[in-house]
């Protein structure tokens, strides 16, 4: 099988998606990377320790000034010219814009936020998580042509291989049309905040609707730097706008998979569960009862978390003396 | 400026989905259906322009089953959208997101919109993939995830939700642009507006009356084929205690015995 991974960049660096696809897809087959960007040659030692054997690179600034259009042009070619079997794109912002545009360019269908991927038999068959992770459904393409998958992120645990050495780079160079040139980036607004990223922490603390308002937010960041943990919110308090959107978890947001998962306040929507429900322990408090993140908490706590989020920040502060 | 919302008929969200298990779609017959709340909010930034830009139209596209036009008429048109458009046909059952690309850009193309808003996704199906596919289509550039939206000048500007904050991009029309919830507050449908909706026309389109043929769209011209699905594992519930002034102590012995700290 030939496997192509759409190894996306953003911010000037490979995405931590990209790892985990081309870890998936070498367990399915050989894998090339399509990475694209100012940057796109270099990103070959990284790919190449996740055993990428060999990268197509287009080193081009058009792929951060443009939204999707230039990068569903060059991968629109490319798998005219080459027809892989399949096609993993990670359902990123970007890479939902680039796979939308795909799926009509080249007549093929996709399957959307999949969890699993396998070929039985030569045929695919992808596992759709649906109606909030509570079911799964097995998926196919009825196609001769190159499957297209949207692969959810976190779907897959990046592996480094033993030994990797830097993919071999072919340099590229499809020709961008100018009406390819149309929806321009004009700024970049980066709302950092302190601590570890949402992905990559081993504790996140989050907060719903029960935290009233915008300033009990600041409870919770403290209680989440006490723990070295990220802060994290549903999808209510982004569209409140108690914290930006970079704070979301849930199926629009980010999916995370901590060891633990303090939930203070969250209800516990299908929205929001599934973009946390592969956390390894799950503390929620929630004032009621039937809230139905209790269904799956591991510790839950009937009462009050204004309360108990500045009572637990001191209990730590403490500890630690 | 003519402006186009694409909105959906969704099964109640706040019910529990169900598959059926002949067709192995996502159950409809028989169960309460609303507009989606995703669509509320672009319903509500296209009225928000055309308030801004006197002269403007606001035609909301759906495509569902015949009786997805009581959703346009009460989601839609009573807040305040001129002309409705519902393709509707036993030929589009099962259509996946490619053919419903195809029969919203054939509708849309009818209008000549200058703006066209969807949600960024479904609250049933939540792919995502058919505002970029109709953007595809009708060969326009599309702005997507925006949490802001101004109309200037010819142009559109948002503000685009990324991972790590936002982008500000810009296209000329005609675009197409999806919305998410942070966009706006959705005003509720007055009394006035409801009883207004009842007479303004909704079209009604088969496929075939957008030159589409029966191979491309619905079950038959589906390319993504449910194959049979299972209930996912369930996590179980652990402790759950009422809070007698000890939860702190409890969670610090609950960290300490999972060593956290």
């Amino acid at each position: 099988m030939n496997i192509w991974v759409f190894a996306e960049i953003s911010g000037g660096k490979l995405d931590r998606t990209a790892l985990e696809l081309v870890t998936k897809a070498r367990a399915l087959g050989e894998v090339t990377a399509i990475v694209l960007g100012s940057s796109a040659e270099a990103q070959a030692g990284l790919l190449g320790e996740y055993g990428v054997k060999k990268i197509l690179a287009q080193s081009d600034k058009v792929f951060e000034e443009y939204l999707a259009e230039p990068a569903a042009e060059v991968l629109g070619t490319l798998v005219e010219q080459h027809k892989p079997d399949l096609l993993l794109i990670a359902a990123t912002y970007d890479g939902r814009d680039v796979a939308a545009r795909l799926n009509v360019r080249l007549n093929s269908g996709i399957i959307t936020d999949a969890a699993e991927i396998q070929f039985e038999g030569g045929k695919l068959k992808a596992v759709v998580p649906a109606f909030g992770a509570t079911i799964l459904v097995d998926v196919t393409l009825e196609t001769t042509t190159t499957k297209l998958v949207l692969v959810r992120p976190k779907a897959f645990a990046a592996e480094k291989v033993a030994g990797g050495t830097p993919a071999q780079v072919e340099k590229i160079s499809v020709a961008i049309p100018e009406r390819a040139k149309r929806a321009r980036i004009v700024e970049n607004v980066v709302q950092a905040s302190d601590g570890p990223s949402l992905e990559e922490a081993s504790i996140v603390v989050s907060g719903g609707r029960g935290l009233k308002e915008a300033a009990n937010f600041e409870l919770l960041k403290q209680l989440a730097t006490q723990l070295n943990a990220a802060a994290g919110a549903t999808r209510a308090v982004v569209d409140a706008g108690w914290v930006p959107y970079s704070f979301q978890v849930g199926q629009t947001g980010k999916t995370v998979k901590p060891n633990v998962y303090f939930a203070f306040g969250i209800s516990g929507a299908i929205q929001h569960t599934v973009g946390m429900k592969g956390a390894k322990y799950i503390i929620a408090i929630n004032k009621d009862a039937d809230a139905p993140i209790f269904k799956f908490a591991d510790l839950g706590i009937v009462g009050d978390a204004l309360k108990i989020i500045p009572a637990l920040t001191e209990e730590l502060k403490k500890r630690k003396h | 400026m003519n402006i186009v919302v694409c909105v959906k008929q969704v099964p109640e969200p706040t019910g529990t989905n169900q598959i059926n298990p002949e067709s192995l779609r996502i159950q409809r017959d028989g169960i309460d259906a609303v507009l989606d709340p995703a669509d509320e909010f672009g319903v509500e930034a296209a009225l928000q322009l055309a308030e801004a830009h006197p002269g403007s139209t606001v035609t909301v596209v759906s495509m569902g089953p015949a009786n997805a036009i009581e959703a346009l008429r009460r989601g839609a048109l009573a807040r305040g959208a001129d002309v409705g458009i519902l393709i509707t046909d036993d030929a589009l059952a099962g259509s996946d997101t490619l053919a419903t690309a195809k029969v919203l850009a054939a509708a849309i193309k009818t209008v000549q919109p200058d703006l066209i808003l969807c949600a960024t996704e479904s609250t049933d199906a939540y792919t995502g993939m058919v505002p970029g596919g109709i953007a595809q289509i009708l060969n326009m550039p599309l702005l997507s995830f925006a949490k802001k939206l101004t109309v200037s000048n010819g142009k559109a500007i948002i503000q685009r939700q990324t991972a790590g904050g936002y982008q500000t991009v810009e296209a000329v029309l005609p675009v197409v642009v999806t919305v998410t919830g942070s966009i706006n507050t959705p005003r509720y449908p007055a009394l006035k507006g409801i009883m207004q909706a009842k007479k303004k026309p909704v079209a009604q389109f088969t496929a075939s009356k957008l030159g589409l043929s029966a191979d491309q769209v619905g079950e038959k011209g589906a390319k993504e084929k449910v194959v049979s699905w299972t209930p996912a594992e369930t996590r179980q519930a652990g402790t759950i205690i009422k809070d007698d002034g000890t939860a702190v102590e409890q969670i610090v012995t609950y960290l300490a015995s999972i060593k956290v700290i």
